[in-house]
């Protein structure tokens, strides 16, 4: 087990590893998506806090047992941020770290998005939007039916959100009272071309989950303190699944990506690759 | 035999085939749980309900969802069958059928319930005359087409059986017990009839049809061979290779002509020594009617499987 038991009060030394991992996964992805000239480096350096607090703060898990059916499940719904997804999971232990250096290459099992037939640690394969959070909820209707002690998570992007899919689970979920299942939305406001605001609004956001029956919190998604409290706080008794909307900024990080819609899937010259490293320490 | 309930003398509902084996499955695993979107009792699954009310998950209007959650259960360890209309749980969902399940590669069990043009009057919007094509373009996924109520039971037992998934295509429409050969296995068609001047190879609801055009043929000293292609994927290459060798082969579906049973037959007929085939099923959009009526109009008769067997063989080289 590597992770932090669930209910301490977070200690400095979790959150100061919870920092330690977020940068390394930046650094990590960032040179991925260098050497690979593909990637998707905004939205994985939006999502970077967030899955260093979930993988270093938060989730029960043991890569050598990742079929263990007590496992708490992350499932990534924004199945194209596979640079800071992949380079979570191998600082987790899940394989190697050297072998993110294969990403997208021919044959490589670091497919430009997650396939859990290759790797451990993937829950489910994602890939188009608005899969995740319906899958999660199918995790977690197991969960409720066996009163098993797992917690499942899932990631969503903002723009994702604009999938019907999406809706159709969160009826279901707030229905059925899935206490055991918390929805993170990575709110970084940029979509692929554009601003979500711009292209299908969804503000008031916290509304409309709270409208399907979620508890709703709001957080700075760059805060790890912030981030630890409210996904580790314990979901006995909430009665409700719970939604986080994290705040954050597409390219968070890097002064010339930061919430600059070019970098959703914008890739580094070498220039642009030092200058980010620089900056990232 | 399943208890099933005889629509008219000697015809019978699939579906009850369906109903009663999945309720004594799931009385002997309780993983197995049933996953619904308002459709109970079009599945006839109102007893499931009853024996098991915490082993069904109803989620609504909402197939997207009612096929994510079937994955989901999975992978919470359960042994899901998802059970809808054959046409929304594919035309519909179809992304969450390729990604959710088969690319993930899950144990899910997908019961397309009223295949074909079961709903008749309703239209085109309600009949699944594309859901063969489009599921066997998914290569691990087991796809069967039960032709009546025993070969149902079995296949609901091979699905419950096989780690991985499957998809059962279900019909409604009235068919009679036929008399088998042996054993349901899986990826293995049966020869229900023998005959090596031509060869009916059919499934589903199309098999009895087939079986009534060959022993009118044989009445006229034509023995047409009539294969149970109840296993779409994996194909039993082999029965469609030895049906090859009678020189003639008659494809019947209760589906569209473009892509189904037909078109598998063709892949593996032109990949080895062509034959003349005749591909017998529906040409696309169809006009109201009855589901009775339709396959008049459109030739799924026995007579008119029969005409098309003479007609393959004066074609034969």
């Amino acid at each position: 087990m590597s992770s932090a038991p669930v209910h301490a009060p977070a200690s400095n030394d979790v959150i100061a590893t919870i920092r330690d991992k977020a940068l390394w996964i930046r650094r990590r992805s960032f040179q991925m998506v260098y050497e690979a000239q593909l990637g998707h480096p905004g939205g994985d350096f939006s999502a970077a806090d967030i899955l260093a607090t979930l993988f270093f703060g938060v989730l029960r898990y043991d890569p050598e047992r990742p079929d263990d059916p007590g496992r708490d499940r992350f499932v990534m719904s924004k199945g194209h941020c596979t640079g800071a997804f992949y380079s979570v999971l191998a600082a987790a232990g899940f394989f190697s770290e050297s072998e993110l250096s294969t990403y997208m290459q021919p044959l490589s099992r670091l497919n430009g998005h997650p396939n859990r037939n290759y790797l451990a640690g993937v829950e489910t394969n994602t890939g188009p939007l608005g899969h995740g959070l319906p899958v999660a909820t199918g995790i977690a209707i197991a969960g409720q039916i066996d009163a098993a002690g797992f917690r499942t998570f899932v990631l969503t992007g903002d723009g994702e959100l604009q999938e019907g899919s999406n809706w159709e689970a969160a009826l279901t979920a707030g229905h059925r009272r899935l206490e055991n299942l918390t929805l993170i939305i990575d709110r970084n406001r940029l979509q692929q071309g554009a601003r979500t605001e711009e292209t299908a609004s969804l503000d008031p956001l916290d509304d409309k989950w709270r409208a399907f029956g979620w508890q709703v919190e709001v957080v700075d998604g760059h805060d790890h303190a912030q981030l630890l409290e409210v996904l580790s706080a314990s979901p006995r008794g909430r009665g409700r699944p719970l939604c986080v909307i994290a705040n954050t900024f597409k390219g968070k990080g890097v002064s010339f990506m930061h919430d600059n819609v070019a970098w959703h899937h914008g890739v580094p010259n070498k220039e642009q690759y030092e200058q980010a490293m620089a900056e990232l320490v | 035999m399943s208890a099933a309930v005889s629509v008219e003398s000697g015809f019978f509902d699939c579906r009850d085939s369906f109903a009663s084996t999945i309720e004594a499955l799931a009385a002997a695993d309780e993983r197995i749980v049933t996953v619904v979107s308002d459709s109970v009792g079009s599945s006839k699954l109102n007893g499931f309900r009853s024996k098991f009310p915490e082993r069904m998950v109803n989620v609504g209007i909402a197939e997207q969802t009612l096929v994510a959650v079937g994955a989901g259960l999975a992978n919470g360890g359960k042994v899901p069958f998802v059970s809808a209309a054959s046409c929304f749980i594919t035309g519909r969902a179809l992304e969450q059928v390729k990604a959710d399940i088969v690319y993930t590669n899950v144990n899910v069990k997908l019961i397309g319930q009223s295949s074909g043009v079961a709903y008749g009057e309703l239209g085109p919007t309600h009949h699944s005359i594309e859901d063969m094509a489009w599921l066997r373009l998914l290569n691990n996924l087991t796809l069967i087409v039960p032709a009546d109520p025993w070969q149902t039971e079995h296949a609901i037992r091979a699905a419950a059986a096989i780690d991985g998934p499957v998809f059962v295509r279900v019909s409604r429409m009235p068919v009679p017990a036929l008399e088998h050969a042996g054993a349901f296995e899986v990826g293995k068609a049966e020869v229900l009839f023998e005959g090596d001047d031509a060869a009916i190879i059919a499934n589903g609801t199309m098999v009895h049809r087939a079986l009534a055009a060959a022993k009118s043929l044989a009445g006229e000293g034509i023995r047409a061979r009539v294969v149970n292609m109840a296993t779409v994927n994996p194909l039993d290459e082999a029965a469609i290779l030895s049906a090859a060798r009678t020189g003639a082969i008659v494809t019947v579906e209760e589906h569209s002509v473009r892509g189904g049973l037909g078109g598998a037959v063709a892949e593996v007929v032109t990949a080895h020594d062509p034959v003349p085939m005749r591909i017998m099923g529906f040409p696309g959009f169809l006009p109201t009617g009855s589901a009775e009526w339709l396959m008049e109009h459109f030739g799924l008769t026995a007579a008119a499987i029969a005409d098309a067997v003479r007609q393959t063989i004066s074609r034969k080289r």
